[in-house]
């Protein structure tokens, strides 16, 4: 039993079916890959995944409890946190405030009227913060405005965001999109090195093989909004059915 | 149905009037992205086109009739519009009796000017600030222009009469077969609702038809990638900029012998043409043509003294109670597309 | 102090100072000078300041924390008036029982209204909150009558139940705090001064310092980085569990008892509310204040009001007879071209001259007056370095040469 079940699930936009029965099941602290061509029902499925998109059938159920019919705020709260594909962080705001958010947001619920307390005395928030920003090293940045860094640091510290509420499941959607390789390989080892150093499950949604192929422990490819295969990364390689899927997209 | 019907109709005029507003704030806001809080000055100085003409015309030289003698024996001072003695009496007086159709002439290239200058002049420097800036700035410069028009023609309105030939009204309910003077329908409101007919068919028909048309159309939809082919898409902007101005002008011109002018109606026509904007859909012409008129319709039914007993005060409070009811159920108006004005 | 960092007490001690000693500070000219218009020290313009002041002040809560444009804020003005007036005809004259049925019933329709209208953001939630705004404005003017007088206007009258006070004796009774009447005015000369110390203005400050001092509190308020976190970026509050709907709701609320706090006051000052307090060209002022003078900024919407109000009142109290006064060491000729210049800006023409300051404003500074002082605090701060710089460079050639 996974810690994310996605069972039969169906999703229509019109006369396109954009995801047709779909079963997945993400093992506790794996890292798990979806891979698929363009158009093959990933993003579809991961918004399903944290409330963006309501499924027409089927069943998503993490850590015991249904996500269907939660708003995303609220699936996060259950202990999912999600990646983005451009880095979503608050630019207007400094770096260690990007931080202490996700905290109060564990700390203290979706939301409180926390209008008379004072930010500067939140200590242990602060620490918390701090400590995260000094894993990803970002502590030197710590009072830059966040808009003010670079495209590699944004997705630093949006990933220092997601992992600050140590989440039971963290999603990826295309973490390297439109990355130079060097920064896609500065990604792969941040990923690697977060793995290594918590347990964490995580999910990445990707395009580019040599990440999947870096990072995943097992995989999942889809094609046409249905799963083909899932299977190790050894395993898929080979694999005539993906092969065929991928032919002419990339090299496999 | 003769009750219904003359409410249809009374709410026709205000309709238009919204509707040409609306238009014109829809075309700028799809075209240049901007939200003009200055649109209902453009209109007022439409208005004041009118005014400005009649007064013109009527710049009299004065003679003194040695036949005639006023009630004290004096001999009588009489004021004869240059016109009159320009054109001869006849042609004259009917050139004065003519003056707000006439201010159409003069209104045209002045809207354009005006529309030319404030895109050039300001609007410009805003595309790329946010939209509460825009508002803003548009907001301030709305207050000037109103400020202005009442230093050179004060607080009071002005009344601009229609042509002789229009101020009576038509008996429509013999037409229709009811009793005679059950329907009775100023022939003013008539000409205006024809009138505005024809300038939304002219801007439909302008943006359908012609090249012009279709890349601003295009740039509506995608502004990027119409930049992108090589089209200069900003000249093309300015000139629906000035086409807006005209048209909020005319709308303005033509409404003087309805309301007479005075320097707020443009922001008292501001407020419900935003309304009517965003119930119609931000950046949907179809949109804003249909709220206005739908907005114009209801307010005349509620205030029809039958609705007004049962539901007292509904007439002041219907546009702004659709309004409230629809963007809560049709977020994004009656036909607006998505993904417009909601960041 | 009082939980604040040391930047912030500091400022919120120069405020309570400018507030304390303002009847002196903004009556620099002795009464009877040629100058003396341009006096603001008298207690019904103070009065004014500070309670614009409350307003703007919680306006910003909501626009510089969140970026909720709203333009129908005059509305809870208005309600907060109506509320104190008809506490000082039903209740007391006091003025507490009736400034905290204001806010009470301020905050109630903020509730509604906040609930409805920002289930939609940018111009739609604008727009919403128009229409709730002008609806309230048209009834208060046509059917809601029996509650607000319609045209006339809310106004105390002698027949007036006032349960606590009993019948009052004679003329119409005045709005008081425990005995101390909020018209009472102690004027104080000194040479040829003359300074006013008014009870209302006192008490009207005194509020407006609470006010400032919780606004500090919220903007250093974990509740206020959510805030400016719904503004900077909603999708990622909600993918980082937060519920974004309650913080803006709350933010609106707040905004909306600062309004009613203020339009209490204003009745509290002078006890008639007119449906005019309500008009889509109130929320507009409120708007033009915190822009000008510094939306998000923590002094910035209190300057913003006072410069208002100040600018608005001298401007229109100055006529062509000062202007020719001014002018007098002209020659005839250009003094009249000089009073026809400026005749179209004064007095009845106060209007364009705030259209067009305001038009520069956010033209050239969308900061407001706050980015404006610290833009130019920072030039002379770069002009002082560069001096420095060329006197050492001069040192060092003099030493060189030496």
């Amino acid at each position: 039993m996974g810690i994310l079940e996605v069972k039969g699930v169906n999703k229509r936009f019109g006369g396109l079916q954009a995801l047709g029965d779909v079963n997945l099941s993400v093992k506790e602290n794996t890292v798990h890959a979806i891979i698929g061509p363009n158009g093959a029902g990933k993003s579809t499925l991961l918004n399903c995944l944290v409330g963006k998109l309501i499924p027409d059938s089927g069943s998503v159920m993490f850590d015991g409890q249904s996500v269907l019919g939660r708003k995303p705020h609220e699936i996060n709260q259950m202990g999912i946190s999600r990646v983005f594909q451009t880095p979503e962080i608050f630019a207007d705001l400094s770096v260690l405030e990007n931080v202490m958010i996700p905290c109060f947001a564990r700390r203290d619920g979706a939301f409180r009227l926390h209008a008379y307390e004072t930010v500067r005395r939140e200590a242990g928030i602060r620490e918390q913060a701090e400590a995260m920003l000094a894993d990803v090293n970002m502590a030197d940045k710590r009072h830059m405005t966040a808009a003010s860094l670079s495209r590699g640091d944004k997705r630093r510290l949006e990933m220092a965001m997601c992992l600050v509420q140590t989440p039971k499941l963290l999603l990826l959607d295309e973490p390297t999109a439109g990355m130079a390789r060097a920064d896609t390989n500065n990604t792969i080892e941040l990923l690697k090195e977060i793995k290594a150093k918590r347990d964490i499950t995580m999910c990445i949604i990707e395009h580019d093989m040599h990440v999947v192929f870096s990072l995943a422990e097992r995989i999942t490819v889809l094609a046409q909004g249905t799963p083909l295969v899932e299977e190790t990364p050894e395993n898929i390689k080979g694999h005539p059915k993906v092969r065929e899927a991928y032919l002419g997209e990339a090299q496999v | 149905m003769d009750a219904i019907l003359i409410q249809i109709l009374n709410g026709l005029d205000k309709g238009s009037a919204y509707a040409l507003i609306a238009l014109g704030l829809t075309l700028i806001f799809g075209t240049l992205g901007v939200v003009n809080f200055a649109h209902g000055a453009l209109f007022m100085i439409g208005a004041f086109c009118a005014v400005t003409l009649q007064k013109i015309l009527t710049i009299s030289v004065t003679t003194i009739d040695p036949e005639r003698t006023d009630f004290l024996g004096n001999p009588l001072k009489v004021k004869t519009p240059y016109v009159e003695n320009w054109f001869g009496p006849e042609i004259g007086a009917a050139i004065v009796d003519w003056a707000v159709p006439l201010a159409i002439l003069l209104a045209i290239p002045v809207m354009v000017l005006v529309g030319f200058v404030m895109e050039r002049g300001l609007i410009k420097h805003f595309y790329k600030r946010p939209h509460a800036d825009q508002i803003l700035v548009t907001f301030g410069l709305a207050i000037v222009l109103q400020e202005i028009i009442k230093y050179f023609y004060g607080a009071n309105p002005i009344p601009t009469p229609a042509p002789q030939a229009f101020t009576g009204s038509l008996d429509i309910g013999v037409w229709l077969g009811f009793d005679p003077y059950s329907i009775i329908y100023p022939y003013w409101r008539l000409v205006y609702f024809f009138f505005a007919g024809i300038i939304i068919a002219g801007v439909f028909a302008f943006l359908q038809f012609t090249t012009f048309g279709m890349v601003v159309r295009a740039g509506m939809a995608d502004r990027e990638t119409v930049g992108l082919l090589g089209i200069d898409i900003d000249r093309r902007f300015t000139l629906m900029f000035g086409l807006a101005a005209a048209v909020a002008g005319l709308a303005g011109v033509m409404y003087t012998p309805i309301l007479s002018p005075n320097y707020h109606m443009g922001m008292d026509f501001l407020v419900l043409s935003f309304v009517v904007v965003v119930v119609g859909g931000m950046g949907s012409l179809p949109g804003a043509v249909l709220a206005g008129f739908l907005l114009g319709i209801l307010q005349s039914f509620a205030s029809m003294n039958e609705v007004k007993s049962l539901l007292p005060g509904i007439d002041q409070i219907i546009i702004y109670l659709v309004a409230i009811v629809i963007l809560l159920t049709r977020p994004r108006g009656l036909m607006g597309r998505r993904g417009v004005m909601e960041e | 102090m009082l939980g604040l960092e040391r930047k912030d007490t500091l400022l919120l001690i120069v405020v309570a100072a400018i507030t304390l000693f303002a009847p002196i500070i903004l009556n620099p000219f002795p009464a009877g000078s040629a100058l003396a218009q341009f006096n603001a020290g008298y207690p019904d313009l103070m009065q004014r300041f500070v309670i614009f002041g409350i307003f703007a002040i919680g306006f910003n809560i909501l626009f510089g924390l969140t970026g909720y444009l709203s333009f129908g804020h005059a509305a809870f003005l208005g309600i907060g008036s109506y509320s104190a007036v008809w506490m000082f005809k039903l209740l007391s004259m006091n003025v507490i029982p009736a400034i905290i049925l204001s806010i009470v019933m301020a905050g109630l329709f903020a509730l509604v209204i906040g609930f409805v209208s920002l289930r939609r953001s940018g111009i739609y939630f604008s727009i919403l909150t128009l229409a709730f705004a002008q609806m309230s404005y048209n009834l208060a003017y046509s059917v809601l009558t029996p509650v607000t007088n319609g045209e006339t206007g809310l106004q105390l009258t002698l027949s007036d139940p006032r349960i606590l006070d009993g019948a009052s004796t004679g003329g119409l009774p005045v709005t008081s705090l425990f005995g101390a009447e909020m018209r009472d005015t102690t004027t104080l000369f000194v040479g040829p001064w003359s300074w006013d110390f008014s009870v209302g203005y006192y008490f009207s400050a005194a509020l407006m310092l609470v006010a400032f001092y919780l606004s500090v509190r919220i903007f250093r308020s974990p509740f206020g980085m959510m805030l400016r976190a719904v503004k900077s970026n909603q999708q990622r509050m909600n993918y980082t569990g937060l519920n974004t709907r309650p913080y803006t709701l709350a933010a609106f609320v707040i905004s909306g008892m600062y309004a009613g706090l203020a339009g209490g006051l204003l009745a509290a000052m002078d006890p008639l509310a007119g449906a005019d307090r309500m008009q889509w060209t109130a929320s507009g002022e409120v708007v033009l204040m915190t822009i000008l003078g510094g939306a998000g900024t923590l002094i910035g919407p209190v300057l913003g009001a006072g410069f208002i109000k100040y600018f608005e009142n001298i401007f229109s109290k100055i006529n062509d007879g000062i202007l020719h006064q001014w002018f007098a060491f002209m020659p005839d000729g250009l003094e009249n071209v000089m009073v026809a210049v400026i005749h179209p800006f004064i007095g009845k023409g106060w209007h364009l001259t705030l259209g067009i300051m305001f038009m520069l404003v956010v033209i050239f500074l969308p900061g407001g007056l706050v980015e404006g002082a610290q833009r130019t605090g920072r030039l002379f701060r770069r002009r002082d370095r560069n001096a420095d710089h060329v006197e050492s460079d001069a040192a060092r050639q003099r030493a060189a040469a030496e």
